[in-house]
């Protein structure tokens, strides 16, 4: 397959200003214009899209991610390197960007196709398509600005979606609208996957991104980190992330650390280690930690992460009313789990210790320990099974 | 030349953003469009009456058309002024105001200053209309003049256009641009024969013993030369000189060449800095 949009060696510089004044007095005062720092938003990116692959941008705030798309729809240019793009393209940067106040919708959507690239006669075709699909066929005659944000945001992706594009970016604008509204976005853009159109995603929210992608670049800094199937490029951002900096999952950093967690080893039934558990299996989770000084009653936690950020299950001694005295030097907890019900896939283990009251953490790893749950006899769908078995003698 | 051909990629674009403008520039107003011709009505009275009652300037008269109606002569020239200074003064704004545009869809920025323009030439050509009844009635024969007139309007339009682009860009980065701008359009208004003769700027200008040709300086000015031209057409009723034409030409397109190269060279930072 081809490469829908290459990219190839960009960099993208932002000026921060430090006094922004855009006149001339203060640019003749000062022999230029107004001073500024250059911002590395994009340093030296390389990587290729290919035609028909849904396409995950991700990284932190500032990582670069956004820039990127805006770069590849034309909207910023770049200060060094190319952008090759084949096939019309279409942007949903912000849904309705161009609509008119004072015009009616009807109006509004002839405007704002034209804006995205189409004629007059295709938006004619398209028209009752696009009114069809935002579902305000009342409201179309009138002037948008009485539009609830709802219906402006229903009418922009509408028309956007419309365009037909071969390449379509998404830049975090399905979190709009209410739920309905969404799946029927989700929807239409999966049915576009189908029709083997390229989409490229930016989003923060990792689990849709795994869902909908197949490939994905890891940005950070304005560097790509890394680029590859989505699970593995996603399971490598969470851990990375994680050990790097825990606050970014909202983990707080300001542990004790009179005990510390070493690790996690899975036990099976017989008491072997089993590195890689079944589905359905009897599993023992030992917490393996060492303790520096004497500590009374500390409270351990683990919870359960699936590779897409999906957080499964946790659990904590406090609440099973375990209390404990640990003495310096290793030691270990356990967590017995009579069957393992998650579905087959990868999975993350967070594990906390914390204080009697369990208000200051000692310690917290976000990524204590990555295993895979490996497919059984028992089949299941979604995230968890129930363990449950049909019958059919009623 | 790949500008165009972008332009005429993106005609249908171009016509939407005009027909933005139109729609948009009289909603909720009670009179509407005739907002549009009340505006160059009241000035039209103000100079009338300022110019030609009290200080009764002379208009010189039509060859071969005889006229000599102060009002139609003012009329002829304040018109196409109207259109000059409010296509320069808008699309400088054009960029601007459609910031949020510029920010989140990419489609070739010219088109918000053209189509500014270009919702300032429908008013143009109405009002254009309404003069030409008012000469028709007056007993100026004007109609064979129409082609003539026709060109002027397009080497105008092209005119505004070049400033615009060449303006609007800079306004991004200065925003000085505009007010500087407003400040220079009343010397523009002035140094341009609109509410006077050409004939009353003397031929020459003594100062500390030297002469100084007065009046062909102040031809070199394309807006004279360009007021001239509409005058000759519509209310003298004869063939404006080819060099004018010729001159006002070599402006309209050298300006619209390099106002299309400053966008381009500014162009680049756009969806940052607006």
């Amino acid at each position: 397959m081809s490469a829908a949009i290459t990219i190839d060696h960009v960099t993208k510089k932002y000026r921060l200003y430090h006094e922004r004044n855009q006149s001339v007095k203060a640019a003749i005062m000062r022999g230029r214009r107004a001073r500024y720092e250059e911002f590395l938003a994009l340093d030296d990116v390389s990587f290729e899209i290919r035609e028909g692959i849904a396409y995950g941008l991700i990284g932190e705030n500032g990582s670069g991610k956004s820039t990127m798309l805006k770069c590849i729809a034309r909207i910023l240019r770049t200060d060094a390197g190319s952008i090759t793009t084949r096939g019309k393209l279409s942007a949903l940067l912000e849904l309705g960007a161009g609509f008119h106040p004072e015009l009616s919708g009807r109006e509004n959507v002839y405007l704002n196709g034209a804006i995205l690239g189409l004629s007059r006669r295709e938006i004619d075709q398209r028209f009752d398509a696009i009114v069809d699909f935002s579902g305000i066929e009342q409201f179309i005659d009138a002037p948008v600005k009485n539009y609830s944000s709802g219906m402006y945001v229903r009418l922009g992706f509408a028309v956007a979606i419309n365009v037909d594009p071969e390449i379509l970016l998404i830049d975090e604008v399905l979190a709009v609208g209410d739920q309905e509204f969404q799946n029927k976005c989700t929807d239409k853009i999966a049915s576009m996957r189908r029709e083997g159109r390229t989409i490229v995603v930016v989003s923060h929210a990792l689990p849709s991104v795994r869902a909908l992608c197949d490939e994905v670049a890891l940005l950070e800094h304005g560097r790509l980190i890394r680029t590859g199937p989505a699970e593995e490029v996603i399971d490598h951002y969470l851990t990375e992330i994680l050990s790097i900096d825990p606050a970014e999952l909202g983990i707080p950093r300001r542990a004790t650390g009179e005990i510390h967690l070493d690790g996690v080893e899975i036990i099976g039934a017989d008491g072997r280690p089993l590195p890689e558990p079944t589905i359905g299996d009897a599993v023992t989770l030992r917490f393996h930690f060492t303790a520096r000084e004497r500590v009374v009653e500390p409270v351990f936690g683990m919870s359960f992460t699936s590779s897409d950020g999906v957080l499964v299950t946790g659990s904590n001694t406090m609440a099973s009313g375990i209390r404990m005295v640990v003495e310096p030097g290793p030691g270990h907890l356990d967590l017995e789990i009579p069957r393992l019900l998650v579905a087959p896939g990868r999975y993350h283990i967070t594990g906390t210790v914390y204080d009697r009251e369990h208000t200051t953490p000692i310690h917290e790893v976000g990524d204590l320990h990555a295993f895979h749950v490996a497919e059984g006899t028992l089949r299941t769908a979604g995230i968890t099974s129930l363990g449950g078995t049909w019958r059919a003698d009623a | 030349m790949s500008q165009v051909r972008e332009y005429v990629e993106r005609r249908e674009l171009l016509t939407n953003l005009v027909l933005r403008e139109l729609r948009s520039r009289y909603k909720r107003s009670t009179l509407g469009w005739t907002w549009s011709l009340l505006n160059p009505l009241s000035s039209v009275l103000i100079y009338w009456a300022v110019f030609g009652v009290f200080l009764e300037v002379d208009p010189p008269v039509g060859d071969p058309s005889g006229q000599d109606n102060f009002v139609l002569f003012l009329l002829c020239a304040l018109i196409p002024w109207n259109f000059f200074s409010n296509g320069v003064m808008q699309s400088i704004e054009s960029l601007v105001v459609n910031a949020g545009l510029i920010r989140k869809v990419y489609f070739p920025r010219e088109l918000l200053v053209a189509s500014t323009v270009g919702g300032l030439l429908v008013t143009f050509l109405i009002e254009l209309g309404v003069v030409i009844v008012i000469l028709l009635a007056a007993g100026n024969m004007v109609l064979p003049w129409i082609p003539v007139i026709l060109v002027l309007v397009a080497l105008q339009t092209l005119m505004v256009v070049g400033i615009g682009l060449l303006l609007s860009a800079a306004n991004v980065y200065f925003r000085d641009v505009r007010h500087f701008i407003t400040l220079i359009m009343p010397v523009l208004f002035y140094s341009t024969p609109i509410v006077y003769p050409i004939t009353t700027v003397p031929e020459t200008w003594r100062i500390a013993g030297r002469s100084i040709p007065l009046r062909d300086i102040y031809g070199y000015n394309p807006l004279v030369r360009l007021v001239t031209a509409y005058r000759d057409a519509m209310y003298s009723l004869r063939m404006p000189a080819w060099d004018t034409l010729l001159y006002i030409a070599v402006w309209a397109i050298g300006l619209l060449l390099i106002g299309q190269w400053v966008f381009n060279r500014l162009d680049h930072r756009l969806a940052e800095e607006v």
